[in-house]
């Protein structure tokens, strides 16, 4: 293994047995269930016999939680592990740290490894905060020594003083995880494996946690974070490794894993090709085919705040449409309209569409906070305005965080930013 | 590079990190699976102080909890077996006396059979959440019994001043079979405790093992009452041996040490113990998706 190597992972993979109620009718009568019931007890008999795990259901089935999944992580990389929920994220993190074995492949590790898939991983409700944070760090591989050596450091860090000798069960659920991350957090291992466990506790904690991650990843530590915080991967790796059933769908730069992973991401959640959709109104005329927003990056559907960004709406129509206003709404998460975007207020209508053809609309500066957004798009002939097709989340986009006013805060209140000056007057 | 190579090696040592590389693979024996128990002495010595701490938390009486049982059950068996059915004593030593210097090492025994049978499942979240020898578990569990047994220790000498039995040279010999009393219950606690991290029925199994255990083993008897012809197929029972060497130790002699039967024993010990520390570690490397 060469020297710069911590973590070589080789076609690592991960099956676990998974049981399934059949699919075949229910048992109705007496006699089907008690058969039923005889057969499950003679295969879980023959299970405990075997010494295999007793799998709930009738069917069994093999997951691969994980398939062929190689990487090489350098000392001093941070690298981000992102990618929807159930793609095996977090069994790769048990496997890196040793709690379940891989089914096939290897992982060659070169240092010393501690993991933080918990906060508060064994603290006990009936000790006191002083003692859980023997008992916690004594978990998580610290020494005796290093705890005492760290000990005010870590009450501090949890502004838990006065309670140090209160047993946790009395802590408010703040303080808890204030004292759990807080011992965590001194934690100084060569390779940090960490498993979302920043989003705990108060805003204003998890800022303090994210500067002291920050400080850890500037130390020339090596270390593997787990996320669903984007801006915390984007401030905090220079590295992502996207995740996606269970392989790795792409490994390198930030910015293109994180656009990658919200857009398998998007695939997954809306399902269905806008063209497919049902739940749409109009008379048919013209039919929206496909609707995106894209940025500066080329990605669909990923954008950073105040990026020139462009809505684009293909569109197929099979007789002539001789006009036609369009108009855009972007809607929050709550289907709020934050902005309409339409023909008829801003331009004139589109005369004489006909067959396969697209609509651009380009905004020079989209001055959005970041969030996800979703898209309304409507086409409708003046000046009656009948629909000619009318489709609701006909697409989502995601607005990234950056720094646009460069304070390095982002803004976090309110639906848009603007430039602004201040000055004081008597 | 080198400088930094030797900067971390040093910090390593300092960690007493047992092997540099570490290669996961699947179905891989642990190679340094003694080293690595030993560089997490640390963690069983916390784990066992937390579980002391924690047992008479929220308790009136607290410790005192450990005192009352076996007081309770000597009283009883004397009555029974020493009033009512008239079973003889080993010797001229006072009914209530044996039966005690039997109820330490079979509460012994039984503790760490029950504590130790239910540790990695009580822990299902240290085991399912960080890596460390899962064996420590299970030992640490064990102490819990050590201390409660010193605790009794302390009530059986008061008695024994107040009876007037006073030991003699034997006694030296006590050491060996307490550790043998845990050695005997860890062999079978290992096993079942890997076996209730796969089937929850060992749960309700192990109170009935203790219960059932403590009328077939000499606790409220002397060993002296079974025939002669059974002899020695009792003594597949490995609590017998430690029973019988308590009173052999504690009272003088005046208990019979009957030795192929301890040489028995000590067979059966060691197999068990073979037996639930090889179970142990096939399966140890699954707990963390079974439980």
């Amino acid at each position: 293994m060469e020297n710069d190597v911590v973590i070589r992972s080789e076609g690592l993979g991960k099956r676990y047995m998974i049981g399934h109620q059949s699919a075949s009718e229910p048992y109705v009568a007496l006699r089907d269930v008690v058969v039923h019931k005889m057969h499950r007890l003679g295969r879980t008999a023959v299970d405990l016999v075997r010494g295999r795990p007793i799998v709930a259901g009738d069917e069994l089935e093999e997951f691969w939680a994980l398939k062929d999944v190689s990487f090489d992580i350098k000392r001093g990389e941070v690298t981000g592990v992102i990618g929807p929920n159930g793609a095996g994220k977090s069994t790769l993190l048990k496997i890196l740290s040793r709690i379940t074995e891989p089914s096939e492949g290897r992982v060659t590790i070169n240092g010393r490894v501690a993991s933080l898939l918990e906060v508060g991983t064994g603290f006990h409700p009936e000790l006191t905060g002083r003692e859980n944070i023997f008992l916690n760090g004594a978990i998580l591989g610290m020494t005796k020594k290093e705890i005492k050596g760290r000990f005010d450091e870590i009450v501090a860090f949890a502004e838990i003083e006065k309670f140090l000798d209160t047993p946790v069960k009395r802590y408010s659920s703040g303080m808890y995880v204030r004292l759990a991350f807080a011992v965590a957090a001194h934690l100084e291992p060569e390779i940090l494996i960490v498993d979302e466990v920043l989003a705990v506790g108060d805003a204003q904690f998890q800022k303090k946690c994210l500067g002291k991650m920050q400080d850890v990843s500037q130390q020339g530590r090596t270390v593997l974070i787990v996320s669903h915080n984007m801006a915390m991967i984007r401030s905090l790796c220079s590295r992502t490794i996207v995740l996606s059933a269970g392989s790795v769908a792409s490994d390198g730069d930030v910015d293109d894993g994180i656009q990658q992973y919200l857009c398998d991401r998007d695939a997954t959640a809306t399902g269905i090709l806008l063209e497919g959709r049902k739940d749409r109104q109009g008379n048919g005329r013209l039919r929206f085919t496909d609707v995106y927003v894209i940025g500066k990056s080329g990605v669909k559907n990923v954008l950073y705040m105040g990026e020139a960004a462009q809505i684009v709406v293909r569109f197929s129509a099979a007789e002539i449409v001789k006009t036609c206003d369009v108009s855009i709404h972007l809607e929050n998460i709550w289907s709020d309209t934050i902005l309409r975007l339409a023909t008829r207020e801003t331009t004139t209508p589109f005369y004489n569409l006909t067959g396969e053809g697209s609509i651009t609309c380009t905004i020079p500066k989209l001055q959005l906070l970041p969030a996800r957004y979703y898209v309304l798009i409507a086409a409708s002939i003046p000046p009656a305005y009948e629909y000619l097709d009318y489709v609701s989340h006909a697409a989502v986009f995601e607005v990234l965080e950056d720094d646009v006013y460069g304070s390095g805060k982002i803004p976090e209140y309110g639906a848009f930013f603007t430039e602004c000056e201040w000055r004081t007057g008597s | 590079m080198a400088g930094l190579t030797v900067a971390i090696t040093k910090k390593d040592q300092a960690h007493r990190t047992p092997e540099r590389v570490l290669v996961l693979e699947a179905g891989r024996a642990e190679r340094h699976y003694w080293r690595d128990l030993w560089s997490y002495r640390e963690l069983f010595a916390i784990l066992a102080w937390r579980d002391i701490a924690i047992r008479y938390k929220q308790t009136v009486i607290g410790i005192a909890w450990a005192l009352v049982r076996p007081l309770l059950t000597m009283l009883i068996f004397t009555v029974i077996f020493g009033r009512l059915a008239h079973l003889p004593s080993d010797g001229a030593v006072p009914y209530p006396v044996m039966v005690f210097a039997g109820m330490l090492p079979w509460m012994l025994f039984s503790t760490v059979l029950s504590e130790a049978s239910n540790s990695l499942v009580s822990n299902a979240n240290l085991i399912s959440k960080v890596y460390f020898p899962r064996l420590i578990v299970p030992c640490a569990s064990s102490v819990v019994a050590l201390v409660e047994f010193a605790i009794t220790f302390i009530l059986l000498v008061l008695m024994m001043l107040w009876f007037g039995v006073l030991p003699d040279f034997r006694i030296v010999f006590l050491p060996l079979f307490i550790a043998l009393a845990v050695l005997a219950s860890l062999g079978p606690a290992l096993y079942i405790t890997a076996l209730n991290v796969k089937y929850r029925d060992f749960r309700f199994i192990i109170p009935f093992i203790v219960q059932f255990g403590m009328y077939v083993s000499p606790v409220g008897f002397s060993s002296a009452v079974i025939p002669e012809k059974w002899r020695l197929l009792y003594r597949l029972n490995p609590v017998v041996g430690v029973i019988d060497g308590f009173r052999w130790c504690l009272l003088r002699g005046q208990s019979e040490l009957y030795m192929p039967g301890l040489y028995l024993n000590l067979v059966v010990i060691a197999a068990l113990l073979w037996l639930g520390m090889s179970y142990f570690r096939k399966t140890e490397r699954t707990f963390a998706d079974l439980i």
